[in-house]
């Protein structure tokens, strides 16, 4: 403990001091400490166990004594604890080490597999093992007496394999290998109650969605790759860092284009956001870890491996690709939170608040906020991770999604209401809490890309701004309906068991605590920490000496309006005393409810016409043409069969049966000579002893 | 290797004692083959064999000599009789013990065909060579190399005799069942 | 003596025994031309061995064993003319083509 403090002391004084010598323009490329030993050569544990161990759970978990839990609790607390001890150990000294192991060589390519371990990677291992560990603890309670509790586990053990894949990945084939099983995963988990086929089709959309922008994904890829010569990101990074002409520069802004949209479905970004929504109808710690923490996350994460791609120092990579970024993000942060504030299933709610908040990091990437983006992404796992939680908790409590079923929970269930407290403040963005430093860093950023060149900026910085108004009223809404007023529903709601309740406070704690590992001014420990392989030299990762405080000062009255306003409208009704609900501003009300209309132009312009005129066409394509050809290739053979035959029956046999016959003749006709005289057949001997001996005497 | 002429060869004594035993031979030969009494046919092997014999001795092989008189003559002959009269064969010269003119021309061909290709093979190998003057074969040396160099032919000969004697007796012992044991 | 004296002779002894062994219709008369043949070959091995000057005289040994031998299968062959006469009433070798066809 005492070392701990210690270690921790010199941290903030050697970063304070880094501090103060990163100025406006960038950091300082840090010189990482350790390079090499047993902790970063073996690190691909790390990758490795979750996935053997949702083997295991799949196999042998039935018969375990908690059925497969502990394995997966296992593993990712294993997870857990080397991230943390990576965290730590970067934080005050700095790693950078890339482990590959060559798989095939196709040519000119290499096929690697590999595990880096540097600052972006490093905090994602800590991030993953972490929440993770908190959420698998409290879905042992959550998910109990489900009929698929193994199977359940297995899948998250390999949702959390796949993630690591992802975000351990030194190239982009691996990355995209983790890709697609964290895919895969999540649709394992959203349509875990598939008995009700609503889920099952969730469990589709979700996957569709995302197919649609992997197609990108691999495009961008190759692009890259051929480009380039290779699929590492190093030798990407190499090219794009010496500004060098080449085919990576022609096809630069199609390959950034290409790929941010693959970000786009993973991030479900403004229009490929429908299926994050509809995934809310898996279990509640799927949403929890996947849905807001870690799986969603996987398209900001792809931006930041590739953020000196997107920053284009040299002005001829992917540099235009970011007022797209940008706009997209600007646009999702703020659409996506007005939806919020029409729901009534609670998961919709914090869906949609998600989606708003990956906006924000998006945003930030695109206006070239290296760390912004990824300290909001940070802080976002913790606070809205425990949000979901809180919030499964109030619906394991009462047995319903709606909000109209609750109300006044704040007695009956205090760690959930305080906790979910603490979320909501860390979300809306309250100073200390964990979501004002990481929200005030973007808007910062947004505001110093406006001020440098990037026009846009300015616009979705006025997005930004409002759509923390939107969040603090949606957010002061649920709280509102949820915990106070009065009990509206049929259940008796009681406090989670301990198991469900302690992951709680643990979320809790960093979310009021993870804000301050970057606090501008104070100590920015954590830009350093992710600095250690992106040299980010200049790179416009603006840093402020201290808060800037005219933001402050406009965002904080800004959400605190937005408080009131929402506890005025949605607060104890002073009459009834319950919570109400009536609130509606009449076009767009309707508007939002039916989300844009988003939905219905997929499912009526796309997926209607696919599944009914198309299918139809290549259903007779198939019939006709493709079978035709098929039997058509049987009827031949048939007729060549027959000739076979007949040749077989006449020519063949024919010819068999003739020698058949001379050999009977043949044999008919020896007969004759076989009189039995034994005499004769003496003479005959001697006939030939005579002829050979004539033979040998001429010869 | 020395050779003599033919007329030469007419100036040696040997070879006209060589004549007079040569022609008995090989009359008592075409008399066996050719004579129409079984009893004689059989006499006539007797006298062909027992020129044999005399050609022999006048090689030095006096062992073989008299294993020929003892064994041929002595044994053979007497079975040969023995045969003939339990079978009953018809004795008297009206029996026809021969095939047929469709059958004793072509084997008199092929019998004079043969001759004349061994003849003449011999003639061209070996000419009028002469036979070196040699010592009689001391029957003490034969038996010396018969049980020396050449005892297993003698052990499996004795074994075909052993054989030869009991098949015999097997085939032809009479038995109530008529001939099946 | 030369030696081809002796050959000639037994070359003659052979073709006439080929000759009986053809011609001949009595079992018993058969095999008699079979021992002239044998003769015949007695002759020319003993006569080889002595222009040989054979150390071994293994020409007569040979014929020795050729004599046995000869013994040998001249009683088991009228063992069997005995067997066939009793079966057949007849020893006549035409009679004797069950073996036809």
């Amino acid at each position: 403990m005492y070392q701990f403090l210690a270690l921790a002391s010199q941290i903030v004084l050697a970063a304070g001091d880094e501090g103060e010598q990163v100025k406006e323009g960038g950091s300082e490329a840090i010189v990482p400490g350790i390079t090499s030993g047993v902790l970063v050569e073996w690190a691909w544990l790390i990758v490795v166990v979750p996935i053997v161990a949702a083997f295991v759970i799949a196999f042998w978990g039935k018969k375990m004594p908690f059925k497969g839990w502990e394995a997966a609790w296992g593993a990712i607390g294993f997870v857990g604890l080397y991230g943390t001890v990576l965290f730590v150990l970067n934080a005050s000294q700095g790693i950078l080490y890339e482990g590959t192991v060559e798989i095939a060589e196709i040519g000119d390519f290499t096929l690697e597999w590999g595990w880096m371990v540097d600052g972006l990677s490093i905090m994602m291992y800590f991030l993953i093992g972490v929440v993770g560990f908190l959420v698998f603890t409290y879905a042992k309670g959550y998910m109990k007496g489900d009929i698929r509790f193994t199977w359940f586990f297995a899948s998250f053990s390999l949702f959390a394999g796949g993630m690591l894949v992802l975000v351990s990945a030194p190239n982009l084939i691996q990355l995209i290998v983790g890709w697609e099983l964290v895919g895969v995963s999540s649709y394992l988990l959203i349509a875990h109650y598939w008995e009700d086929y609503a889920n099952v089709d969730a469990g589709n959309k979700a996957f569709m969605v995302n197919k649609v922008a992997d197609a990108a994904l691999f495009l961008g890829a190759i692009i890259m790759a051929v480009s380039v010569g290779s699929f590492s990101f190093n030798d990407v990074i190499d090219v794009v860092v010496k500004g060098e002409e080449g085919m990576l520069s022609q096809y630069a802004f199609w390959a950034g284009l290409l790929i941010f949209i693959g970000a786009m479905g993973k991030s479900a970004q403004f229009p490929l956001h429908v299926w994050l929504p509809d995934a809310m109808a898996g279990p509640t710690p799927v949403s929890a870890l996947m849905h807001a923490a870690t799986m969603v996350t996987a398209g900001v994460f792809l931006l930041g491996r590739l953020f000196p791609f997107y920053i284009d120092e040299a002005g001829i990579f992917a540099g235009d690709v970011r007022n797209i970024i940008i706009v997209i993000g600007g646009l999702t942060l703020f659409l996506a939170g007005l939806l919020a504030i029409v729901q009534n299933d609670i998961k919709k709610v914090l869906a949609y608040s998600t989606v708003s908040q990956l906006g924000y990091m998006v945003a930030a990437m695109g206006a070239g906020a290296y760390t912004a983006g990824l300290f909001h992404l940070f802080t976002h796992a913790f606070f809205k991770g425990l949000l979901f939680l809180g919030a499964g908790s109030v619906i394991h409590a009462v047995h319903s999604n709606n909000m109209s079923d609750m109300g006044g929970l704040r007695k009956k269930m205090p760690i959930t209401f305080w906790t979910f407290i603490a979320g909501t403040l860390a979300l809306i963005g309250i100073f200390p809490f964990a979501g004002f430093f990481s929200k005030d860093e973007i808007l910062a950023s947004m505001k110093f890309a406006g001020e440098n060149g990037q026009d846009v900026a300015n616009f979705i910085l006025i997005l930004g701004i409002a759509g923390a108004f939107i969040t603090a009223f949606y957010m002061t809404r649920l709280v509102a309906l949820t915990f106070f007023g009065t009990y509206k529903g049929h259940a008796t709601p009681h406090e989670s068991p301990k198991m469900m309740s302690y992951p709680l406070i643990g979320l809790a704690f960093f979310a009021v605590t993870a804000g301050w590992i970057n606090f501008p001014g104070v100590y920015t420990g954590f830009t350093t920490w992710l600095a250690t392989r992106v040299p980010l030299t200049g790179m416009g990762d603006h840093h402020a000496e201290g808060l800037d405080w005219s933001l402050v000062l406009i965002v904080t009255p800004v959400v605190l309006i937005g408080v009131a306003i929402g506890w005025w409208l949605y607060g104890k009704d002073k009459k009834s005393q319950a919570a109400r609900d009536t609130f509606r501003i009449p076009v767009l009300w309707p508007l939002f409810e039916n989300l844009y209309y988003i939905d219905d132009f997929y499912m009526n312009g796309i997926v209607r016409p696919t599944m009914g005129p198309i299918a139809n066409v290549v259903l007779w394509w198939d019939r006709n043409v493709v079978d035709g050809i098929v039997n058509g290739v049987g009827l031949g053979s048939l007729g060549v069969a027959k000739a076979v035959r007949v040749f077989d029956q006449n020519v063949v046999d024919g010819f068999y049966n003739e020698i058949g016959a001379g050999v009977d003749e043949l044999g008919s006709g020896m007969r004759k000579s076989f009189t039995g005289r034994v005499q004769q057949y003496a003479a005959f001997s001697f006939v030939g002893v005579v002829v050979i001996a004539v033979l040998f005497i001429i010869l | 290797m020395e050779t003599v002429s033919f007329a030469d060869w007419f100036k040696e004594a040997a070879n006209w004692a060589f004549i007079l035993i040569a022609l008995p031979t090989l009359f008592g030969a075409w008399r066996t083959v050719t004579s129409n009494n079984i009893v004689r046919a059989v006499l006539y092997l007797v006298v062909s064999l027992a020129g044999t014999a005399a050609m022999f001795l006048m090689l030095g092989a006096a062992f073989v000599g008299l294993t020929v008189v003892l064994v041929y003559i002595g044994a053979v002959v007497i079975l040969f009789l023995i045969g003939i009269m339990i079978t009953r064969a018809p004795l008297g010269m009206e029996a026809e013990l021969s095939h047929g003119r469709d059958v004793k021309v072509p084997a008199a061909l092929l019998s004079v065909v043969l001759f004349a290709v061994i003849a003449w093979a011999m003639v061209d190998a070996f000419g009028m060579y002469m036979i070196q003057p040699f010592e009689p074969t001391l029957t003490s040396d034969l038996a010396n190399t018969l049980f020396d160099r050449f005892v297993l032919p003698f052990e499996v000969v004795s074994f075909v005799l052993l054989a030869a004697l009991i098949g015999g007796i097997a085939i032809a012992r009479k038995d109530d069942e008529g001939g099946n044991r | 003596m030369t030696i081809i004296q002796f050959l000639l002779v037994g070359a003659a002894l052979f073709s006439m025994g080929l000759y009986g062994v053809i011609t001949r219709r009595n079992a018993v008369l058969v095999l008699a031309s079979v021992e002239l043949m044998l003769a015949a070959v007695n002759i020319n091995l003993v006569s080889f061995d002595a222009y040989l000057q054979d150390q071994l005289n293994s020409g007569q040994i040979f014929s020795l064993f050729i004599i046995a031998l000869a013994a040998a299968e001249v009683g088991i062959g009228i063992a069997i003319v005995l067997m066939i006469y009793r079966n057949r009433q007849s020893a006549d070798v035409d009679e004797l083509n069950l073996m036809k066809g």
